[in-house]
């Protein structure tokens, strides 16, 4: 690596121009490690901890197309990303995949050259007020101070919820969930608005949860999944297929505590296609038959990685809600694998 | 006159009266603060608001510390214990945070087994300081300062040592193209120190390389760069900074009053260029416009970009306080320079710049100790600087979510300590290089 560094300090980039783009697969491969860029830090989403190792929501995506591509979880670089840079990180080839909570909105998808290659959390904007307030609808804030991130989408989401409802705010901005918390506590808005896990782990971390209530309206729709780069079609459809094998598993109850009984063939021909028993559906997207096994290993289906990460067990305690399956109610459907 | 005789008067004092005690309000404490503090009615008036003002801020913090809970392993905990011990309603200080965590605050994620790397470095940075702070020590230790750069990165960053090997190699080459070529002619000396060295590492480390390395494989394990955070980095990105711009400073300095017309307009140009633009932009240009320009594939790495584009920010102003330092220099040291006979260099070595630099140690020092706090920017570059990079992700751990303020007081006391330490060296310098023009 060292070497790299000085040759790079002397400026003799122009010598390797000539390299052309390989795909991001061959890329990955070739380096032995999945570039992955993570947000800085959000509670149960992605997070180091004191020995350095990440884990969380968002991270388990990365660990499990690592272990899909190049048969190892822990061959991930996680690269931490704000706000401001995930984006262009992720153009400028930094990293090779975010997997940081991001919206999936139309002009991210087409005017940034993003790929959004599906959902792995739907989560939506909600309203976190003191109990002593006496509020109990959004509806009721007409006139309230609200605590709110600059630079998000959220931004723009509470501005049209007040304007679609004919009400007056007054904006308080802030640059960090910890600045917000700390805003709200100390009474400088009425009301602290952002993604409504992001309010629920924020809620059980107080002193005093119970003089806090989270109102019901959930003001927009924020699908939040994984991305990569327009123009690597093959690259796209790895990352999008190992989170749909993720749910899949879920939806058939494979587990990373049976998939190795399972992968010895089952009943189920939709399993045995997963797994790759039958049929090849690794070779189609240029990798071998136990991709789907590696990244299920990897930290368990969708379901197993929630509850680990996110889900009522943890101190976050998130319920399920519109990331159940479709069969329970809610809105998790992968295509089916065939 | 005549009437005055010890009869007909009834006492006379023949010894001195001992010295009585000045008035109470005219001495000590009380006459300090009658002078101080009670000289008037505006200044009683500020005094008594300023007064209450220091008294309220301490009512309303001290309970704040004096409930500080040094053992637990959450933010729960900590409240817990401050409710038990406190009562209901009380707040405290959880520095059990920093008591579990300091070590990420000052190595980021570096390799704990690996710990008395940093320290070593940190320690020798001192001994190779020492030479250049102090100049009563031996002068041979300067060579240590010298290797020092070197010793420091391949211990930092680890790896094979062959690679910083060559590197001083290739410095040690250039050096002897100086020496060598310096009967022939100036230019062609410099242009060979610049040149020499390029080409060597260019095209002959990689096989040298390899070849040491299959010979003599001396390896450390490697670290990469995105396990470094906290203060690591910070005074990594600092000293760095700090070393390389002092010299680009000077030359750049030079450069703006040369006469010659490419080399002037070049420095002004840079000067005028970096000091317009924000330092959030250039790190933004290092950690994320340069990707678009190299290759893809090159390994670049992100602490060396972000050393380099502060290295040059800060250049720009140190080159701007010297230039100050040799505007303030009176016309007739460059006449006296050149009445002597010396060339150009041996003036500015020997009359111009130990004067102009002595002027400028308040400016320079300032602005190092600007550009150490400025390190804490590359947060937005995604790196863990020591300010907000390692208390956000440590607040991403549920157990920790919530907490504010210690983070700021520990890390805000540390860059005080540091800074301070700076300052008071500059001061230190003055007095010691006071030659009394004034």
């Amino acid at each position: 690596m060292k070497k790299s560094v000085f040759l790079g300090t002397l400026a003799v980039a122009g010598l390797s121009a000539g390299i052309a783009a390989a795909s991001t697969l061959d890329e990955v491969k070739a380096r032995g490690e999945l570039n992955c860029g993570v947000n800085t830090g959000l509670v149960g989403f992605a997070a180091p901890d004191a020995n350095g190792n990440w884990s969380g929501f968002d991270v388990a995506i990365c660990k499990a197309v690592a272990a899909a591509v190049l048969g190892d979880a822990s061959k991930v670089k996680y690269v931490p990303t704000t706000g401001q840079t995930r984006f262009t990180a992720l153009a400028s080839g930094e990293i090779d995949m975010l997997s940081r909570n991001s919206t999936w909105t139309f002009s991210r998808d087409t005017d940034l050259k993003l790929d959004f290659v599906g959902v792995n959390y739907y989560d939506g904007q909600g309203f976190m007020v003191r109990k002593d307030l006496g509020v109990t609808s959004a509806k009721e804030l007409d006139g309230a101070s609200v605590c709110i991130q600059t630079g998000t989408t959220t931004e723009l989401n509470l501005a049209d919820f007040f304007k679609a409802n004919n009400m007056s705010y007054q904006p308080i901005t802030i640059d960090s969930n910890a600045e917000g918390e700390q805003q709200y506590l100390a009474g400088a808005c009425d009301a602290y608005t952002t993604d409504a896990s992001g309010l629920a782990a924020t809620r059980a971390a107080f002193a005093d949860p119970e003089n806090h209530i989270i109102l019901p309206e959930i003001i927009s729709k924020e699908p939040l999944g994984p991305a990569v780069r327009h123009g690597d079609n093959q690259w796209g459809d790895i990352v999008r297929w190992t989170l749909n094998a993720l749910i899949a598993a879920e939806e058939y109850g494979v587990t990373s505590a049976n998939v190795d009984e399972l992968a010895k063939g089952t009943e189920n021909p939709e399993i045995n296609r997963l797994l790759g028993v039958e049929g090849d559906l690794g070779a189609m997207t240029g990798l071998d038959k136990d991709w789907a096994l590696r990244a299920i290993k990897a930290g368990g289906n969708y379901g197993e990685i929630f509850a680990a990460t996110i889900g009522e067990s943890t101190p976050i305690g998130l319920a399920r809600g519109l990331n159940a399956q479709w069969t329970q109610g809610g809105l998790l459907y992968t295509p089916p694998f065939r | 006159m005549s009437d005055t005789h010890a009869q007909s008067t009834a006492f006379v004092r023949e010894t001195m009266l001992p010295a009585k005690p000045a008035p109470v309000t005219q001495t000590g404490a009380v006459r300090w603060l009658r002078e101080n503090l009670f000289s008037g009615p505006v200044n009683t008036a500020l005094t008594l608001i300023g007064l209450f003002f220091v008294y309220t801020l301490v009512t309303h913090f001290y309970p704040w510390f004096r409930h500080s809970v040094w053992n637990a392993n959450s933010m729960a905990e900590c409240r817990a214990a401050i409710t038990a011990s406190f009562g209901d309603g009380a707040t405290g200080a959880c520095w059990a945070m920093i008591r579990e965590r300091w070590h990420q605050f000052i190595f980021g994620f570096y390799p704990p087994e690996l710990y008395w790397r940093p320290i070593a470095v940190f320690v020798l940075l001192f001994v190779a300081l020492a030479p250049v702070l102090f100049t009563h020590l031996p002068r041979i230790l300067l060579c240590f300062s010298v290797v020092y750069p070197l010793v420091a990165i391949w211990l930092l960053w680890g790896g094979s040592i062959w690679p910083v090997t060559m590197v001083a190699v290739g410095f040690v080459l250039g050096w002897l193209m100086l020496r060598l070529l310096s009967g022939v002619g100036s230019i062609l000396a410099i242009v060979a120190a610049v040149v020499v060295p390029v080409l060597f590492w260019v095209f002959a480390v990689g096989p040298l390389d390899d070849a040491l390395t299959s010979v003599l494989p001396l390896a450390i394990e490697p670290v990469a760069s995105d396990r470094f955070g906290g203060f690591l980095l910070a005074i990594t990105i600092g000293v760095g900074g700090i070393v390389m711009s002092l010299p680009l400073g000077v030359i750049l300095a030079l450069g703006r009053q040369s006469n010659m017309f490419l080399i002037k307009t070049f420095s002004v140009i840079f000067i005028e260029f970096i000091r317009g633009v924000p330092l959030i932009t250039l790190l933004f240009v290092a950690s994320l416009l340069l990707n678009y320009f190299l290759p893809p594939g090159t390994n670049f790495d992100i602490i060396l970009r972000v050393m380099i584009l502060v290295t040059l920010f800060a250049a720009a102003y140190i080159a701007e306080v010297i230039r100050g330092g040799l505007a303030a220099l009176p016309r007739g040291q460059y006449e006296a320079a050149d009445a002597l006979g010396l060339d150009y260099w041996k003036a500015q070595r020997l009359i111009i710049l130990p004067q102009a630099l002595k002027i400028s140690i308040p400016g320079i020092v300032s602005t190092f100790i600007g550009m150490f706090k400025d390190t804490t920017l590359v947060t937005f570059v995604g790196l863990f600087d020591p300010l907000k990079g390692i208390p956000d992700f440590i607040r991403a751990d549920f157990n920790w979510k919530g907490i504010y303020w210690e983070p700021f007081i520990f890390v805000g006391t540390i860059f005080f300590i540091l800074n301070f330490s700076m300052s008071r060296y500059s001061m230190y310098l003055e007095r010691k290089l006071k030659r009394d023009h004034r």
